[in-house]
């Protein structure tokens, strides 16, 4: 015997959905965007939502939910477009994740809900991302807050960073009871969301009205602090009464090329440029007192082929770049960034040079970057990554003419929090060791996840990680087994 | 919010603020710093902690008057508040028996050498002391240095007080009359710790030098601080501040500090455009002018 299906609200019969076509996001035109910091995607309206939920073929075993890292519940909040009930369709992603109006705007669907949209076999997979960014962007300008009352439980949880992980496992936390407080080293919250991810990509008033939000549940937050030199993870645990501890403290150093040249004036660290600029608002310089090179007219290039380099050298352009480069020693093929990053990228103006690799920066006798000596490159056989290994071509090398050079290679784990926390284990790369399942680390009562535990990777994998930090958390302050 | 409970000029343009800071005050060791925001538009810069009290909760920072920030910060006193306050930062002094430690302070650098002298002289270390300022009036610290040395020699490069010429000066004569010296810490303008990391060079003697680079997280995060030591890129806010001064490359930290001069002349020009009349009074409550040591401090 089956169990009864609801009958579908969706008034499309299944064998026409797949002809209805994908519904574009409006933007901002390429031309205009590319001189201001305001958000590139516009959103999707009321009826451009509903156009697009339409085309769901409502699988028996959504495998949008099945891929999805915190696990919404795709499948239902479709359906509660389809039907108009929007602050539902939000509700129903809550349940899940309370960062929607975030992950909506910077979560690389294409590898996750929209990968596994069966749809996509054929034609375009749905458009989940821009759902989702739709419906909480609704809720918001509704104004409404479901804020679930619950019992306290007396248990108290610090969470160091407030970055995409911790801000997760704070808001789980918070809707089962526990009292929870989020340690941040800067004086913004929102870890890489504020100093990494650009105004254009996703806007500052975004994460204040989530950060609102999270306030409204009960979080409690804390700036300027340090954790590892302002205040251990042992006096929290034993002296400001704490009974966990999450440990979401991010990517960490940035890594540089060591190669020469590199500490000339003009060559940055994509931290440090996108901290400037995003953080310190550099780029309003003077109203804001935080400096930045002044880019009109000069040319700069980005070396590396992820997000962030993109995000970097998008932002140098809307400081008034003359040329623009993303410089990748690999193939396009290769880059991590996402295809629309990449192609948003380009309609910009930015020039992509692949299969380049810098090998010197050249200064100018002053102290200044004057250009980049590459190197051109061919791809060999796969390396540890998987991906075709990128050899130097034997007496290509090449000058491009610099002012600014942004470094966008990687991040190392930043070693504060692990050299000030005795029998915390570690990698040998020098990221925390911490439970896939559990999140657990060696540690009686601390958790970890995010960048410093994987590595730079992307915010709903942190996520993820925050998630099941959460549960674990919880179960761990409910039954005091570890 | 970080509430300023007491402020003073020690100096022309040298300020002394007793800051309510109880995390920083419990946690706060030798050799550390903080990083401040004074108000929303304000940028991150690094300031020196002079000492701190566990018990009442508080910092002690000096600040000298050299841009627009620390302009700003030094026209502040009692009862403001200052936005932001974070810290301490760095990696913490060495503190252990030495034997004999040559403590070096040029300028303003006086009061970050300060509590590591404290510090060494508590664990036993015989502490030779080498003040240095341009005149008199910038002598700071005088009577808390004489506290924690077993000798303490002060310069000034007009002779206007105690022996005219440079804290190298004497450096080189305790060398030249053969005294034995295991360690020298030197705290100042780049010209004065790169004098020192040559005159100890040719000697062999260990000397570590606390740099100042332009820094804005101070977590390890931006890596903007990063200095060459050793022919590598090293992290003042996280792998220092202190470094083997002989190891420097000094003319890399004075080229990466000169990276936003422009910018930094312009915003001080127009504060100063802005508040002409206050920044006179404040001066002449100071009874003097501000003295540039060359340091970001």
């Amino acid at each position: 015997m089956t169990a009864p299906t609801k009958p579908s609200l969706n008034p499309v019969p299944i064998k026409d959905r797949m002809k209805l076509p994908r519904q574009h996001m409006p933007e901002q035109a390429a031309e205009l965007r590319a001189t201001n910091y305001t958000e590139v995607n516009l959103g999707y309206s009321e009826e451009l939502a509903r156009q697009e939920a339409l085309r769901c073929i409502e699988c028996a075993k959504p495998a949008c939910v099945r891929d999805c890292p915190v696990g919404v519940k795709v499948a239902e909040f479709v359906k509660l477009i389809v039907a108009g009930d929007f602050l539902g369709a939000a509700a129903k992603i809550r349940e899940d994740n309370v960062l929607p109006a975030i992950t909506g705007r910077v979560c690389p669907q294409e590898d996750h809900c929209e990968g596994g949209c069966l749809m996509g076999k054929k034609v375009k997979p749905l458009g989940i991302g821009y759902l989702e960014r739709f419906v909480a962007d609704y809720e918001q300008r509704m104004g409404v807050r479901s804020l679930p009352a619950v019992a306290p439980t007396g248990k108290k949880v610090a969470v160091v960073g407030s970055g995409p992980s911790g801000l997760t496992v704070a808001g789980d936390l918070v809707q089962r009871g526990h009292k929870v407080r989020v340690f941040e080293a800067l004086h913004e919250l929102g870890g890489v969301l504020t100093y990494g991810i650009p105004e254009f990509r996703l806007p500052k008033q975004i994460i204040r009205e989530q950060l609102d939000y999270m306030r409204a549940m009960g979080v409690e937050f804390e700036t300027d602090v340090v954790v590892g030199r302002t205040v251990a993870i042992d006096e929290l645990l034993q002296e400001e009464g704490y009974d966990a501890v999450f440990i979401g403290t991010g990517a960490g150093l940035p890594v540089f090329m060591n190669i020469p040249g590199e500490h000339l004036n003009g060559v940055y660290s994509a931290n440090e440029f996108l901290t400037r600029i995003n953080l310190m608002k550099a780029y309003k310089f003077p109203t804001y007192d935080e400096p930045m090179l002044d880019l009109h007219g000069r040319d700069v290039a980005v070396i590396g082929g992820g997000n962030t380099a993109l995000d970097a050298i998008r932002s140098a352009l809307r400081l008034g770049a003359r040329k623009a480069y993303v410089l990748y020693r690999r193939s396009e093929t290769e880059m991590p960034a996402r295809a629309e990053e990449v192609k948003h990228a380009r309609e910009e103006g930015i020039e992509f040079h692949t299969l380049v690799n810098p090998v010197e920066f050249l200064p100018d006798g002053d102290g200044w970057l004057s250009a980049v000596r590459c190197l051109r490159m061919e791809l060999g056989e796969p390396d540890a990554s998987g991906r075709r290994r990128p050899v130097p071509v034997a007496g290509s090398e090449f000058e491009i003419p610099l002012s600014v050079a942004v470094i966008a290679i990687g991040t190392s784990a930043n070693p504060i929090v692990q050299s000030t926390t005795p029998g915390l284990g570690t990698d040998k790369r020098g990221y925390i060791q911490a439970s896939p399942e559990t999140q657990r680390t060696s540690r009686k009562g601390v958790f970890a996840g995010g960048d410093i535990v994987t590595g730079s990777a992307t915010v709903i994998l942190a996520m993820g990680a925050g998630r099941r930090a959460a549960q674990s958390i919880h179960d761990y302050l409910t039954t005091g087994d570890w | 919010m970080f509430k300023i409970l007491h402020a003073e000029f020690l100096a022309p343009g040298i300020k002394r603020f007793l800051i309510e800071a109880p995390r920083i005050a419990r946690k706060q060791k030798p050799g550390q710093f903080v990083i401040v925001r004074i108000y929303e538009e304000g940028e991150r810069i690094p300031l020196t902690i002079e000492n701190s009290d566990p018990q009442q909760g508080t910092v002690s920072l000096v600040v000298q008057s050299l841009g627009k920030t620390t302009t700003l910060l030094n026209s502040m006193g009692t009862g403001d508040h200052i936005l932001d306050v974070v810290g301490p930062l760095g990696k913490p002094s060495e503190i252990k028996q030495f034997g004999t430690v040559v403590v070096m302070g040029g300028g303003v650098g006086t009061a970050m050498a300060y509590p590591t002298a404290a510090a060494l002289k508590q664990a036993g270390n015989r502490i030779i002391s080498i003040v240095g300022a341009r005149n008199q009036e910038l002598v700071i610290l005088e009577r808390e240095m004489r506290g924690v040395s077993d000798v303490l020699m002060i310069t000034t490069d007009d002779g206007s007080y105690a022996d005219k010429g440079f804290v190298t000066d004497k450096l080189r004569q305790l060398i030249q009359n053969g005294v034995r010296i295991d360690l020298v810490l030197a705290v100042g303008p780049i010209p004065m710790m790169k004098a020192v990391a040559d005159m100890t060079r040719a000697e062999h003697i260990r000397t570590l030098v606390s740099l100042n680079p332009i820094m804005i997280d101070g977590t390890g995060m931006c890596g903007g601080c990063r200095v060459l030591v050793d022919n590598k890129s090293q992290f003042a806010c996280v792998d220092g501040p202190e470094f083997d001064a002989h190891e420097v490359n000094f003319e890399v930290l004075v080229q990466r500090n000169r990276a936003y001069r422009n910018q930094e002349q312009q915003s001080l020009a127009e504060y100063r455009r802005e508040h002409e009349s206050q920044v006179e009074s404040r001066e002449a409550e100071a009874n003097g002018v501000c003295a540039g040591q060359g340091v970001k401090q």
